[in-house]
């Protein structure tokens, strides 16, 4: 008996010991290798490049992303980022409910174009009822109405070098030195011509609201929330994105978030 | 190999030396390797999974995120009360206040809003992104720990030979848990009916429903495996599932080293870095020497 009791004291100062070094061992450890450019951080970074590859080998070009029913749409779609952009041009837009405002496609195209909102809708439109999911956590299903970006790019026609879609968008994300910063993104061709890929100005059978990217926005239904822009006014195709922004392909990208959001 | 031989010539029944306690080799490299890359990976994943989790401290149950609804069943957050900022975590519906370890944390003075506190995360400083990477690197390093685990232990006979659960370990179980009540601990080359179900849980049961439910947030593989959040109860499901594994994994970790600190860590230990097991000295009647940590 006395040798049980010796054993279950050094057990209990043993345990403790154990519990307050994990306790005490802090997480500031890493911090100073994390920021971007950093030789881990890059290292760490190519398991995007894993995973990317990885999921287009998977699902390849056409797999659909889930869609649901109208019973599923339960409540209004939770807007995110930018939700009344401030930009003086956007404003003027807005003023005369985007009569004015025009969708360049530009870029490496052989015929760049320049639609209205009301060509864009009356061209032929999909309709879907998704869920988005946000990078942070949060989800939502909502129905969207929209232009399929694939007939965009097919009139246009896209040059053989491109390999890229960016957006370029009218709400200002982020004021740095060098002046304001517009959101923009990329997807490959790959997502701008998956057929759940559109253009919506339709959210729950209305026009699309201000809050949820006015007068329209992009819907990649394979991928997180961040890759879908909203308050678009042109589309480029570019064949790489190393000049634009920081070069790593999109606003977010640019701060931490990883180009291919498709986990 | 010098040692086996030493054991092997000091456990003849009857020599005088059968009080030894011969050392046997245990664990394979294999299973070494793969203990230690799960180690590293499962650190890492749990502080930037916790970090994750902070950009939307909230689980919800079903397809989507209750907003114009309430389908939210844990919540870390803060709130202004006469008293001044304090943390809360709420869970089905009962508030509990959490102040300096869950929804305001921080060094005295300079408390900040945030899920997890600072210690229990990477980076230490809200950064969603930089977790995200950490998290999905070690992910791949799991994963496929977890194959070439699982394929070595079929072809060495880790699994058949000591995870495989037997009769005999279900006749055991009462005793085993006593004694493991006790901190009387046996050592043998076998694993006891509470360590096969505590590996074989982990193995079987909780690290592939972390890799399917981790999938099962990933809108890409959503496209790939459109049956899998339908099976889990929806993405929103799939993400508190999610983070209720992580519970258990981080409670079996505890568990875990509890137990090898009883058990004698410097003999755990040297098992799980060189594969060498001391083991207990072979019964030879009835009377076994009773053996506590």
């Amino acid at each position: 008996m006395a040798k049980f009791e010796i054993s279950r004291r050094r057990f209990l100062t043993a345990a403790s010991l154990g519990a307050s070094g994990i306790m005490l061992s802090g997480c500031d450890a890493f911090d100073s290798q994390l920021s971007i450019g950093s030789g881990l951080r890059s290292f760490l970074e190519n398991a995007n490049g894993l995973t990317y590859r990885a999921q287009r080998l998977l699902a390849g070009r056409d797999a659909l992303a889930p869609e649901f029913t109208e019973a599923d749409i339960r409540q209004p779609q939770r807007p995110n980022g930018v939700t009344s952009p401030d930009d003086d041009d956007y404003k003027a837009l807005l003023a005369n409910n985007f009569a004015d405002w025009r969708l360049e496609v530009s870029g490496l195209v052989e015929k760049p174009l320049s639609l209205s909102r009301e060509q864009l809708m009356n061209m032929p439109s999909r309709t879907q009822i998704t869920r988005h999911d946000c990078v942070e956590g949060w989800s939502c299903i909502a129905k969207w109405t929209g232009t399929p970006l694939s007939l965009l790019l097919d009139q246009a026609v896209v040059k053989p070098q491109a390999r890229y879609v960016m957006f370029h968008c009218l709400d200002t994300i982020d004021r740095s030195l060098s002046g304001d910063v517009k959101y923009y993104g990329t997807i490959d061709l790959i997502d701008a011509r998956h057929p759940q890929t559109i253009l919506a100005y339709g959210l729950n059978g209305k026009p699309l609201p201000v809050e949820n990217g006015a007068p329209l926005r992009v819907r990649v239904e394979r991928q997180l929330g961040y890759k879908m822009p909203k308050y678009l006014y042109k589309i480029e195709l570019v064949d790489g994105f190393a000049d634009v922004g920081g070069g790593r392909g999109g606003y977010w990208e640019d701060n931490g978030y990883d180009w291919y959001g498709g986990i | 190999m010098e040692s086996v031989a030493r054991s092997q010539s000091a456990t003849g029944p009857g020599s005088p030396a059968s009080t030894a306690r011969p050392l046997i080799y245990r664990q394979s490299r294999w299973t070494r390797l793969t203990h230690w890359l799960w180690a590293i990976s499962l650190f890492f994943m749990l502080l930037s999974g916790l970090q994750i989790f902070n950009a939307r401290p909230q689980l919800y149950i079903g397809k989507q995120s209750g907003f114009g609804y309430n389908n939210t069943i844990f919540e870390i957050g803060a709130e202004n009360t006469s008293a001044g900022t304090r943390g809360y975590t709420e869970i089905f519906g009962h508030r509990f206040d959490t102040t300096g370890a869950l929804g305001w944390s921080g060094p005295a003075g300079n408390e900040t809003a945030r899920g997890f506190p600072s210690w229990a995360t990477i980076p230490s400083y809200y950064d969603l992104g930089t977790a995200r990477v950490i998290h999905f690197f070690f992910a791949w390093i799991l994963t496929t720990t977890l194959i070439v685990w699982f394929v070595a232990s079929l072809v060495n006979g880790h699994i058949r030979r000591d995870l495989a659960p037997r009769l005999d370990d279900l006749k055991r179980l009462p005793q085993d848990i006593i004694d493991h009540a006790k901190l009387k601990f046996h050592h043998t080359r076998e694993y006891n009916t509470l360590q096969k179900m505590a590996y074989g849980g982990v193995l079987f049961v909780l690290l592939p429903l972390m890799i399917i439910t981790g999938l099962a947030m990933s809108p890409s593989m959503n496209s790939v495996l459109p049956f899998l959040n339908d099976l889990l109860g929806g993405r929103q499901t799939a993400r508190t599932i999610h983070f209720t594994v992580m519970l258990l994994l981080v409670g079996f970790f505890i568990i875990h080293i509890l137990m090898i600190l009883a058990a004698g860590p410097i003999n755990e230990l040297r098992s799980i870095i060189t594969g060498w097991y001391r083991t207990d000295p072979p019964a030879h009647d009835d009377k076994t020497p009773e053996r506590s940590a």
